[in-house]
């Protein structure tokens, strides 16, 4: 049906357009990383060799940039996801939906800052 | 933007839930609650994923001194020794690859148009998180911190102590 129309434009308000594309791109990418994570975890039963091994190549700048990216999605769908919950179940969710998305990107901001700061400090500082 | 929200149902049903003149007609099948049921969970298991993700963030990579660069085998080791670090990776576990399998299923449903690629997407979706949920359940309890005849250098400090 969205092939013969004219297109797909959204033409509500973007604000929940866009937290929703951004809350699928985030899962999809956190899924993945998990299933990753989840097999070099499992090298901890092969020897601690390997595990130390696989777990050396992650300590670079490139990888802890990526870890970087890595928690900054999971932090936005997590508070994005509480949006979703407000909305879904709070009376005056959806009238607020639009200030609660600005609430999950400050408080995305407050966590992240700090946690960057730590992190990269990490990383870079050897 | 013109289409009606709530049409008008000519064949009235026991269920027929009319409010200001407008009748509701929502399923009331009790065949299949599954999509309510995987709606409630994602926002269920949510929460939860919430509490146990950003504490597993925290001690694995800001507690220690060094961050990342601490976690190595006798650091998986120091923390699977305790019981309380392995229920909550379980949980993590379960909880984490059956909410982003649902995920994934919504996404191939409402992307993969073909009946036949929906399908076998999800059966490779399916099978692969069986996998990685049975492999990590596996791996939390039949962990040994200590392995017979390993590097003592690599272990936890517990393993050398006495």
């Amino acid at each position: 049906m969205a092939k013969t129309s004219k297109g797909t434009l959204y033409r509500g308000q973007a604000h929940g357009q866009w937290s929703w594309v951004a809350h699928r791109i985030t899962g999809v990418a956190i899924f993945f990383f998990l299933l990753v994570h989840v097999l070099d975890t499992a090298l901890v039963r092969v020897s601690p060799e390997a595990y130390n091994a696989v777990m050396e190549t992650y300590k670079n700048p490139i990888m802890g940039l990526g870890e970087a990216g890595l928690v900054a999605a999971i932090v936005y769908h997590a508070f994005n996801g509480l949006r979703i919950i407000l909305v879904d179940f709070w009376k005056q969710g959806t009238r607020y939906q639009k200030q609660l998305l600005w609430g999950a990107l400050a408080l995305w901001l407050v966590v992240m800052i700090p946690f960057l700061i730590r992190h990269l400090s990490n990383v870079f500082g050897g | 933007m013109s289409t009606p929200l709530k049409a008008r149902i000519s064949v009235p049903r026991s269920k027929d839930l009319e409010v200001n003149g407008v009748k509701y007609n929502r399923s009331s099948s009790r065949r299949n609650n599954f999509e309510m049921f995987a709606w409630l969970f994602m926002r269920l298991s949510g929460v939860v994923l919430l509490v146990l993700v950003f504490v597993h963030l925290y001690v694995n990579l800001l507690v220690e001194e060094g961050g990342v660069h601490a976690i190595d085998f006798g650091f998986v080791g120091g923390k699977w020794a305790n019981p309380f670090w392995q229920v909550w990776d379980l949980l993590l576990l379960w909880l984490a690859m059956l909410h982003g399998t649902n995920g994934l299923r919504v996404i191939i449903d409402d992307y993969a148009e073909k009946d036949r690629t929906r399908f076998w997407l999800k059966v490779f979706l399916f099978v692969t998180s069986a996998f990685v949920i049975l492999l990590g359940t596996l791996v939390i309890f039949t962990f040994e911190p200590c392995p017979v005849g390993a590097d003592p250098a690599l272990l936890a400090s517990f393993c050398t102590a006495g």
